[in-house]
């Protein structure tokens, strides 16, 4: 393997690209901090924090969903990533960053009281309401911030362990002795990601974070649509810097083998986020019971309809159609098309969940949200690129890595 | 139903089939098929066959079964005989979604199946030659269909000399039969002595 280039250099045009967009994206963010966040108009707040929340906490969750991806291929024993494992490290390094910005907002937006985001942050609300009241054990500040702050800590805290024991991987050539050893270390820090993944992203932080916002309403399908949400998401973005990363002539042992497994995920969970988006739907369709409408009226019949239906067009017809055929998914330039798309359109998903609840008359899509967005994507191209140029593409004594060279699907 | 000639190799390991394969398809031979204990990878990439249709006609079916369902429950429950169920609309698309997946998935499931028996020639009752017993248990066989062109004796060499283990010429039936294995039957096996 001499001729296996490991250390990745951050090509000038992209580190231009990410400033261009932390630049464009900062001035967004600040001007609509200063201009909506802090003004006296409710109404403007809760556009501006709506509209940022939303944000961090898609690229919240979309990175971490590369550190998962991780850690459940290393808990089965999952070879035929090895070959790029590091390019899935390297993202899941932003979850300290975007997670950091994630408990600012949500922090502050708990603490200064914005009870027109969080409704049982109302406490005088909360006091005359049964249904609230029921459910303050668990919707309350106290509670909300010590889970919010533990989800992202934990999430950091188990993610760089993931990410130290490959390290072990770079340089001295394991017997077999050392590599059992590490493969059930390895094994046993993924475990405890896993458990706590499922604590929180496949149960309480879509309830604390984003079902919350419609205080009334719950969904027992939302933590789920959530997860598969971002986890598609995050499959596509993994996606995106494969192929970005192997263009720049890097990842040689990394094929359209690889990339076909990648694809067959992105495909795979496209449909899972329909049968969960279906399955909430549909039962609340056919009860027809006000409570539970309440969600769905202003999306299906109001103002959101065609963001609620583009929804559905780019993230299910789009990948199922498209993505379908062997020769698709294999095929470097339309997997990049699709992932971009995909990304794309579970943004929205996640624009219609958050805003669809906070504005429900108008939709607000604008300079702001494309200007938020561009900052997350400038932050995330430049801390993606560096974490990549600070260590090997390759863990080159990793036990698994000659079952992914031979990789064939 | 009709005999023809093949030249039988018979290989060990997969290490010497791929090297073998291609040297039999340089040197301008059809190869008829391997069998094979086990699926071997890259197999049917060195033997040149086309990738299969199979899944094109899987989606021709699905697509039968979504246009059977929705085509069906609407013309029923907006014609034929609408009825206010829980008063909701009567083209209540929502409600029939379960209904055209599965259909969907059953169109192209038993369409497939059915495809893949007939593609294979496998049915109750079907027999068809084997070439070599231990084909299913720990040998690769190598089958080539001799053509009036064909010097048998020159490929029997040229197998053996790419590591063929056993190589036989074969006169055998090429299709299909119903009934049993009958090795006293002349006009389905023979093995030509040398």
């Amino acid at each position: 393997m001499a001729s296996i280039k490991e250390q990745f250099e951050i090509p000038g045009k992209l580190k231009t690209w990410a400033y261009a967009l932390i630049g464009i994206g900062g001035v967004a963010l600040f001007y609509g901090m200063f201009t909506k966040g802090f003004s006296t108009d409710e109404h403007e707040q809760v556009h501006f924090w709506g509209t940022l929340m939303y944000n961090t906490i898609f690229w919240t969750l979309v990175t971490n969903a590369a550190m998962f991806f991780l850690c459940f291929s290393t808990m089965a024993q999952a070879a035929w990533m090895q070959s790029f494992r590091r390019i899935a490290e390297a993202i899941s390094t932003l979850v300290p960053v975007f997670g950091s910005i994630t408990f600012a907002v949500l922090i502050y937006v708990v603490v200064s009281e914005k009870h027109h985001i969080y409704h049982w942050l109302d406490a005088a609300a909360v006091a005359k309401d049964p249904i609230l009241k029921g459910k303050a054990g668990f919707l309350n500040p106290t509670f909300f911030i010590i889970w919010t702050t533990l989800a992202i800590a934990l999430w950091s805290y188990f993610g760089y362990r993931m990410r130290q024991i490959s390290r072990e991987a770079d340089e001295n050539p394991m017997d077999a002795e050392t590599a059992k050893s590490f493969n059930i270390r390895s094994m046993t820090r993924s475990g405890f990601f896993l458990v706590w993944f499922g604590l929180t992203v496949a149960s309480t932080v879509p309830w604390l974070w984003l079902m919350s916002i419609d205080a009334h309403w719950y969904s027992t399908m939302y933590s789920w649509y959530t997860f598969a949400s971002s986890f598609v998401a995050g499959m596509a973005l993994i996606a995106l810097w494969v192929i970005y990363v192997k263009n720049k002539g890097y990842l040689e042992l990394t094929n359209s083998e690889h990339l076909h497994d990648i694809a067959k995920f992105m495909f795979a969970f496209s449909i899972f986020w329909t049968y969960l988006w279906f399955s909430q739907y549909m039962l609340i369709w056919y009860a027809n019971i006000p409570e539970e409408t309440v969600y769905f009226k202003h999306r299906v019949q109001g103002a959101y309809k065609p963001i609620f239906f583009l929804n559905l067009v780019v993230n299910f017809l789009a990948p199922l159609l498209i993505l379908m055929k062997r020769s698709a998914k294999r095929n470097f330039t339309l997997v990049a098309f699709m992932a971009v798309l995909i990304l794309f359109g579970h943004w929205i998903d996640f624009y219609q969940m958050v805003m669809g609840s906070l504005m429900k008359d108008h939709v607000t899509l604008g300079w702001l949200d494309f200007g938020i967005l561009g900052f997350f994507v400038g932050v995330l191209i430049l801390m993606v690129a560096r974490s990549l140029a600070s260590k090997p593409l390759i863990a080159k004594n990793h036990p698994f890595l000659k079952e992914s060279i031979i990789h064939q699907v | 139903m009709a005999q023809k000639k093949f030249v039988v190799g018979c290989f060990d390991d997969e290490k010497v089939l791929f090297p073998a394969v291609k040297q039999v398809r340089t040197a301008g031979y059809k190869i008829k098929d391997v069998y094979t204990p086990f699926p071997v990878h890259g197999l049917d990439h060195a033997l040149g066959m086309r990738e299969t249709s199979l899944h094109t006609a899987g989606f021709i079916y699905g697509i039968t079964g979504t246009t059977t369902a929705i085509s069906c429950i609407s013309w029923i429950f907006t014609k034929d005989w609408p009825l206010n169920i829980g008063g909701k609309p009567h083209f209540a698309l929502p409600a029939w979604i379960p209904i055209i997946f599965e259909l969907t998935v059953l169109f192209a499931a038993v369409g497939m199946v059915l495809t893949f028996l007939y593609l294979c020639q496998l049915a109750p009752g079907v027999k068809k030659h084997h070439f070599h017993k231990r084909a299913t248990d720990d040998l690769f066989v190598m089958v080539i269909e001799c053509t009036e062109k064909t010097n048998a004796d020159d490929l029997k060499a040229l197998l053996n000399s790419n590591g063929a283990v056993e190589s036989e010429i074969q006169v055998a039936e090429d299709g299909w039969w119903f009934g049993t294995y009958d090795t006293e039957n002349d006009n389905l096996y023979k093995q030509v002595a040398h």
